[in-house]
């Protein structure tokens, strides 16, 4: 067993990512890894919204993750919240990303996070804070693949009309070079290390 | 991998050439989890005999098989002393994805080569892939130093496993902490680690 792990910002997540390893006859699947993603909350237990999200991480997972490559095995991703000030669904998924990419798993894009909060007059907000969320008319949250900045997972709370939506997909596709770029600048100063 | 007309890169690293032959590109990455591959040296630990076959603990996601006559000079009368929990230096003859890992203790000749059951003693431990690759590339500086230190007996696994075994326990441990740290230090850290190590 061999953890990956990593925590970003002031909303931080802790991520463990164990595997390819040997999975129970009963959840293996024949041809490719079966990818689990477990996600714990700062207090309490896990309930209906982790469950929800979780699903969320482990499809964006799949869809990137080359599984066809590690049969009958199983991959789990556990994620520990540490502090939660705003945007958590896409700070969990760069964890998410940036432990893929620490423990080797074979990818074949890389994805980022980017929340987006509507303010009730229009304006677009981009990685909002807990309280611009809550004063937000709608949070949207997308996972963008590097290639081509393809949608891979889109996600809303609240409503919002389809133009106001493109424009936040739009602001969103930027931001994400940003992400990329920090991804690209931690992986060379690992490497730089050794 | 190859995706259609082009290839598709699958883990980050560094891009690496060999500008000789026809010229190769690998990609450099560090990794700490073992994924077997055919004709890799490794260090395994036997959890169970199954019959004629032991089954091996070798950190990848299934145990590998062993066959009793994949011993050097084994036969159906004479039977190799293994027991459960020692260690062996194999190499793998079947590792693909989709079949179980299958391991041997002789080479293609019939001869063991270094391989099969290490001895007792000495200090089992795991460090990264990219690790073991350092130390066994030729003339690696940091075995040269560490055997100007102590004498010692040295086992690499490409599994990350390492196996070590000097005069004294204290030895071993020190050689062991020593080749742990050697993940992050750069060359004169480690030099001014041996330094003080040998002036004491």
């Amino acid at each position: 067993r061999d953890p990956s792990s990593l925590s970003l910002g002031d909303t931080s997540v802790l991520a463990g990512l164990y595997g390819p390893a040997e999975a129970k006859v009963s959840k293996e699947l024949p041809d490719r890894a079966a990818l689990e993603v477990l996600l714990r909350p700062k207090v309490g237990l896990p309930g209906v919204l982790e469950r929800s999200r979780e699903q969320l991480l482990r499809q964006t997972c799949e869809a990137v993750l080359l599984g066809v490559l590690h049969p009958r095995t199983a991959i789990s991703l556990v994620l520990q919240v540490l502090s939660d000030a705003g945007s958590l669904l896409s700070c969990c998924l760069n964890a998410a990303c940036m432990a893929l990419l620490d423990a080797g798993l074979p990818l074949t894009a890389l994805f980022c996070g980017v929340t987006c909060a509507l303010q009730p007059d229009g304006t677009i907000l981009l990685d909002p804070t807990a309280r611009q969320e809550q004063e937000a008319r709608a949070i949207l949250t997308f996972a963008i693949a590097s290639s081509e900045r393809k949608v891979l997972m889109a996600t809303t709370k609240g409503s919002c009309s389809v133009e106001e939506m493109q424009q936040c997909l739009a602001a969103a596709q930027r931001a994400a070079d940003t992400v990329f770029q920090f991804y690209r600048d931690s992986v060379c100063r690992r490497y730089s290390k050794s | 991998r190859r995706s259609g007309a082009g290839l598709l890169v699958t883990k980050c690293g560094l891009l690496r050439h060999r500008p000789g032959g026809g010229g190769a590109y690998w990609v450099d990455s560090q990794q700490k989890r073992y994924v077997p591959v055919k004709g890799d040296h490794v260090i395994g630990i036997v959890t169970a005999k199954a019959g004629d076959v032991f089954r091996l603990d070798v950190g990848g996601s299934e145990p590998a098989s062993l066959s009793y006559l994949a011993f050097e000079g084994a036969t159906k009368r004479n039977r190799p002393n293994v027991q459960v929990g020692d260690l062996i230096y194999g190499q793998f003859v079947v590792a693909n994805k989709d079949m179980e890992p299958e391991m041997v203790c002789i080479d293609s000749s019939g001869k063991s080569s270094g391989m099969g059951i290490i001895g007792q003693d000495g200090f089992l431990f795991k460090v990264s892939l990219g690790l073991i690759r350092k130390l066994l590339a030729p003339k690696c500086e940091i075995i040269q130093e560490l055997s100007q230190l102590y004498p010692f007996e040295l086992v690499l696994g490409m599994n990350g496993r390492i196996w070590v075994k000097a005069k004294t326990i204290q030895q071993t441990l020190i050689i062991v902490n020593i080749l742990e740290a050697c993940e992050y230090m750069t060359a004169e850290q480690r030099k001014q680690a041996l330094a003080k190590l040998s002036g004491n």
